[in-house]
């Protein structure tokens, strides 16, 4: 069995909970003295960096919210000099304002070398073409599984999403091993694959799938498996912690989550206390080396279980369940998070519609698709079909920019979209995964 | 001339384009005895805009907004053409001759004459190049039923 950093990888439990005890302490140290925001919170908070001293003072510490980063925008809560910074990336906000993250060398050599480590725990290395068709840019799918192939000596074949044709034909002239990207653009390459008369089973070398950034299923993995002849490993991360960070072993069964970059917490996200191993609850992050932005007790959001048991593969950090929902009510479009209070936000600068809206989301072949339906506000009626088409033009475009994911656009009668007494359910999910 | 007296009040109504909502709207104006002289469906991906001339526009106007509908009225002129081949070519020429340009436009064959419904942007300048160049236009009198 190969692992990147054996040592660090195959580390007993004691020493690791010895190490992450250390990195919390010096964390939560330097962060007290250093980081306006963390020193008021910890104060106001009535905890000071001498109460921690035990990994279970961890509990101690306040939590971090996608808000704090949103209001932080762009560069607030950085502990790090922009001179130190070697990168940005930029997410989408909960309400249109998006989230900055800026990575030191450092934090890149970390994010990079948790992917080393991730991609070599399920079979690649020096040898292998990777084709990465994440996006690149601002989103960090990309980028982040280019660096880290790179880093295994795997040969990189940066195609970004897209242009599914040509990534067709190079996956079949470059040899190409393994590939990243979501689970439904890979079953839309399959799709595609089988269009111009390719069989990804038959007529290419591609023998694994890396895939993530958005929910999918077992039923989803067996049926790629299957169709396709290869291995499909399930990897997780989101822009705050870095990006894709961590990635199941070639056991397939629960995510390994790196002991020495990150502390894991599975809380009931009702009463905020931890749930007994194995059940579901809120996984709640605390990355433990990070530079520039760091995070402690960072609410993802995503509802998973934990499973601290020795893995047959040997390593021995613990391994998170496949995610099995969200705490709030993000959606996921091709890749891109989307909330509905993003889509609510926009349509109120909207005067020619009302803020009564529903979202639908389905699949048109293996992509999503994304409806919005809104209200016409009367005012804005017109005899002419030429001024209503403007208008709908005009909010798909204003929600493009907000989302950062392309929409289409329902313009509804007054009074026919459904009222919400209590927490609204505007979301008609009909993906199946 | 006032040209006013030229203008007829159209009805238009939007509507998704779902089954069941052209009868609702016929059925509303069924129900208030309103009689419809003419009569276009205008779609577009997913709604559309029912246009209508009424013998009581007023009153469908409030039975169809109580109904939760989006009515609002515009301004339209109806021209008479002789029906016979080749006259709408006659109306044609003189719009085109006096330079207007129409919105959208829709027609009715009635057992007097033809009648071509023009949505313009300058109404009153349209009444006067039409009357001008000879064309008969509907006074909105015309179409009302009993006063």
């Amino acid at each position: 069995m190969i692992a990147w950093d054996p040592n660090m990888e195959m580390m007993p439990e004691a020493g690791l909970k010895k190490l992450q005890f250390r990195l919390l302490k010096t964390l939560v140290y330097r962060l007290y003295s250093f980081s306006n925001f963390y020193h008021e919170r910890m104060v106001q908070h009535g905890v000071h960096p001498d109460d921690i001293t035990s990994l279970d003072d961890l509990r101690r510490l306040p939590f971090m919210y996608k808000t704090d980063l949103r209001d932080g925008y762009p560069d607030k809560i950085f502990t790090a000099e922009q001179d130190e910074l070697v990168r940005y990336h930029v997410s989408s906000g909960t309400t249109g304002k998006p989230t900055v993250v800026g990575y030191t060398k450092h934090d890149l050599d970390t994010w990079t070398e948790s992917l080393a480590r991730a991609l070599t725990s399920c079979g690649l290395g020096r040898g292998d073409v990777v084709q990465v068709s994440y996006g690149y840019g601002l989103f960090t799918g990309g980028l982040g599984l280019h660096y880290g192939a790179e880093r295994i000596g795997a040969s990189v074949v940066p195609t970004s999403v897209g242009n599914t044709e040509r990534q067709i034909e190079l996956m079949q002239d470059l040899l190409v091993t393994a590939i990243c990207c979501t689970p439904s653009y890979l079953m839309h390459i399959g799709d595609a694959a089988k269009k111009m008369g390719v069989s990804i089973r038959d007529d290419t070398h591609l023998r694994a799938a890396i895939l993530g950034a958005e929910p999918w299923s077992e039923q989803m993995r067996t049926r790629i498996e299957d169709e396709m002849g290869i291995r499909a490993y399930n990897i997780y991360g989101t822009s705050e912690l870095s990006g894709p960070m961590f990635c199941e072993c070639t056991e397939q069964n629960g995510i390994h989550m790196w002991s020495d970059i990150c502390l894991v917490e599975i809380l009931d996200p009702e009463t905020d206390e931890p749930v007994p191993e194995g059940e579901k609850g809120e996984m709640v992050v605390t990355i433990l080396q990070k530079e520039a932005l760091p995070i402690i007790r960072y609410r993802t959001g995503d509802i998973t279980s934990l499973d601290t048991s020795p893995c047959p593969c040997g390593r021995t950090h613990p391994r998170i369940a496949r995610l099995a929902g969200r705490v709030d009510d993000m959606l996921i479009i091709r890749g891109i998070n989307v909330f509905p209070s993003q889509v609510e936000h926009a349509l109120l600068g909207i005067p020619a519609v009302s803020g009564h809206f529903m979202i639908e989301v389905s699949r048109r072949g293996a992509l999503d698709d994304m409806l919005v339906r809104v209200e016409l506000n009367p005012e804005a009626f017109s005899d002419k079909i030429n001024d209503l088409m403007a208008i709908r033009g005009m909010v798909a475009h204003t929600l493009k920019n907000a989302l950062n994911v392309s929409v289409d656009v329902e313009i509804a009668e007054p009074g026919s979209l459904p009222r919400f007494e209590g927490k609204a359910k505007r979301v008609i999910d009909r993906r199946e995964y | 001339m006032d040209p006013r007296a030229y203008t007829i009040k159209q009805i238009s109504v939007f509507s998704e384009n779902k089954p069941g909502r052209l009868m609702a709207i016929a059925g509303a104006l069924e129900e208030e005895s309103i009689n419809i002289l003419a009569f276009s469906i205008a779609e577009a991906n997913g709604f559309g805009v029912v246009r209508a001339l009424v013998d009581k526009p007023e009153a469908a106007y409030k039975k169809l907004n109580a109904m939760g509908f989006m009515v609002s009225f515009t301004d339209v002129i109806a021209v008479k053409m002789r029906d016979v081949p080749g006259g709408l070519f006659e109306m044609a020429k003189l719009l085109s001759d006096a330079g207007i340009n129409i919105e959208y436009s829709y027609a009715y064959s009635g057992r007097e004459a033809a009648v071509l419904i023009l949505r313009v942007d300058q109404v009153e300048n349209a009444v006067k190049s039409i009357i001008f160049r000879g064309g008969n236009l509907l006074k909105s009198a015309d179409l009302s039923g009993s006063p």
